[in-house]
């Protein structure tokens, strides 16, 4: 069984990022974008540090790091079911699902194709980051909570992604893709801790599972763990909803095989 | 002459704004995602009001005008693109065959936009002004307010007419649009320029002529009637659309002597 899934799996990942790297016009806006976010908000709006309220002890360059890692984590997710949308677009997978022997195995390879992609523009986002003077407080083991944190997310993304790929099977949707993410990650505390957010926004982004995540993200960073529990259980149920989504989407797609 | 010119004009632009409107796909986005980040933003960046020195105490009332300038980019975006895909298409081929003028389809294209800006900006007024927004220069600056943003949405959708010309591809002028996205972030967008506390990030923005488009419109909203800032605007929309139309001019010149 998985002597079936494996090699399927790296097929599918060994594919796509040949595809990735050799598509700069693919893989350049996943890593500018995050690295656009992190300059407008960290560098333009680093005043907002003065206002009163404002508690998050390893400065605003750190607090907005975390949301645009958690950003770059959901895009590249987001990126991954474009790639799955123009495969099948493109025919490439209706040939994928005809000869893999073991199906689940070509979302296990988009899923570890987007993992590799994160890890490549977390990482540009990071050394920029700290090139700009972010204060690091978090041990080792709390960063490697804040990059767990976001890989859950990155899954979440991908399995969102590619469950939409594989029932559409058009980069027409890649909008319905991307605007639910979105909406998501921006009602969430993205310029102020939660208790300086007002109206109605304040609401949403209580109710918002990445809100959590987020938080649980800077508090890694800055040697204050908050919400970590939550957080996890945040992050694992909406892997789980993303899962279900995902494989659902593999059968009506196989349905048409 | 000129009555034949504008009846040429008439009917690009008929066909412009029809097929414009006829796209709820170009349409609501432009009103929906401006408004969704303006109450995003208005609601997470209303403590920085508390910064001294900040020039209102409505974070609502500073960035409405953002949204302004993002239905712009949406108009340039859909300028581009018509463009773009009547060349792909071959329907510009066919025009060749008739005696429309270069600069007539150049002017009937950018009407759809036009009017799209139009509609947008009308919306997000009303939306602003209902959630509570207050116009510092009166119901004459709502109304200069709605003309700058056109004026400026006209300008921009020059520069998509020049890369759907040049491209003759809509996935290229799409692609084009985080281009100007950033052009955006990297200026006076969300903080007055004095109170950008980062040093390199305040230079940046105080030579992006962006800053001075938004400060403009800006104005009108938080100050009342701003002459040096308005007329800093103007003067950076009025280059931006000579710049933009000239280029636009002569890559469709060039995409026409190919075709």
């Amino acid at each position: 069984m998985t002597g079936d899934f494996l090699p399927v799996a790296g097929a599918v990942l060994r594919r796509n990022l040949i595809h990735a790297f050799k598509n700069p016009a693919l893989l350049v806006p996943s890593i500018v974008f995050p690295l656009l976010f992190l300059v407008a908000f960290a560098g333009g709006l680093s005043n907002v540090a003065n206002v009163p309220g404002f508690d998050f002890p390893s400065g605003y360059t750190a607090f907005q790091f975390v949301f645009v890692f958690l950003q770059a984590a959901a895009f590249g997710g987001v990126f991954t079911g474009f790639a799955t949308a123009a495969d099948f677009e493109s025919g490439f997978g209706r040939r994928l699902l005809l000869g893999a022997p073991r199906r689940e195995g070509i979302i296990a390879g988009y899923a570890l194709a987007a993992i590799a992609r994160f890890l490549l523009t977390g990482t540009v986002v990071t050394v920029a980051a700290l090139l700009s003077g972010m204060q690091v407080d978090g041990n080792p083991a709390q960063l490697v909570g804040l990059l767990s944190l976001a890989l859950l997310v990155n899954l979440t993304a991908t399995l969102w992604g590619t469950g939409m790929a594989l029932r559409f099977q058009t980069l027409q949707a890649g909008p319905a893709m991307q605007i639910p993410v979105f909406l998501i990650l921006f009602m969430a505390p993205v310029y102020v801790p939660l208790h300086l957010i007002k109206g109605w926004v304040n609401h949403a982004a209580s109710y918002n599972p990445l809100t959590a995540i987020i938080e649980a993200g800077r508090g890694f960073l800055s040697a204050q763990p908050q919400t970590v529990g939550l957080a996890y259980l945040a992050a694992l149920g909406l892997v789980a909803l993303g899962l279900v989504w995902a494989v659902t989407g593999l059968r009506r797609a196989e349905r048409g095989v | 002459m000129i009555a034949e010119l504008a009846h040429q004009v008439g009917f690009v632009a008929r066909r412009s704004v029809r097929r414009t409107l006829r796209q709820p796909a170009l349409i609501v986005p432009t009103l929906v995602f401006p408004l969704f980040l303006l109450a995003v933003n208005a609601s997470g960046l209303g403590a920085a009001t508390k910064i001294p020195g900040f020039p209102t105490d409505s974070y609502l009332d500073f960035a409405i005008t953002v949204t302004f300038i993002q239905g712009a980019m949406f108009s340039s975006i859909t300028a581009g693109t018509e463009l773009a895909t009547d060349i792909d298409t071959g329907f510009l081929d066919r025009l060749q065959l008739t005696p429309l003028r270069r600069v007539t389809i150049l002017v009937g294209q950018m009407a759809g936009a036009t009017t799209l800006a139009l509609i947008g900006a009308l919306a997000y007024l009303a939306v602003g002004i209902a959630s509570g927004v207050s116009i510092k220069s009166g119901p004459g600056g709502a109304v200069v307010l709605i003309l700058y943003a056109v004026f400026i949405a006209v300008a921009f959708a020059g520069i998509g007419a020049t890369l759907g010309a040049r491209t003759g591809s809509p996935e290229a002028v799409q692609g084009a649009f985080p281009l100007m996205f950033a052009v955006f972030f990297l200026s006076s967008m969300s903080m007055p320029r004095d109170l950008i506390a980062v040093h390199w990030f305040r230079t940046v923005a105080t030579w992006n002529p962006a800053s001075y488009l938004i400060e403009g419109l800006r104005s009108l909203v938080i100050t009342g009637w701003d002459g040096t800032a308005l007329w800093r605007g103007l003067a950076v929309g009025v280059g931006v659309l000579a710049l933009s139309f000239w280029a636009a001019s002569r890559a469709l010149a060039t995409r026409m002597a190919r075709t």
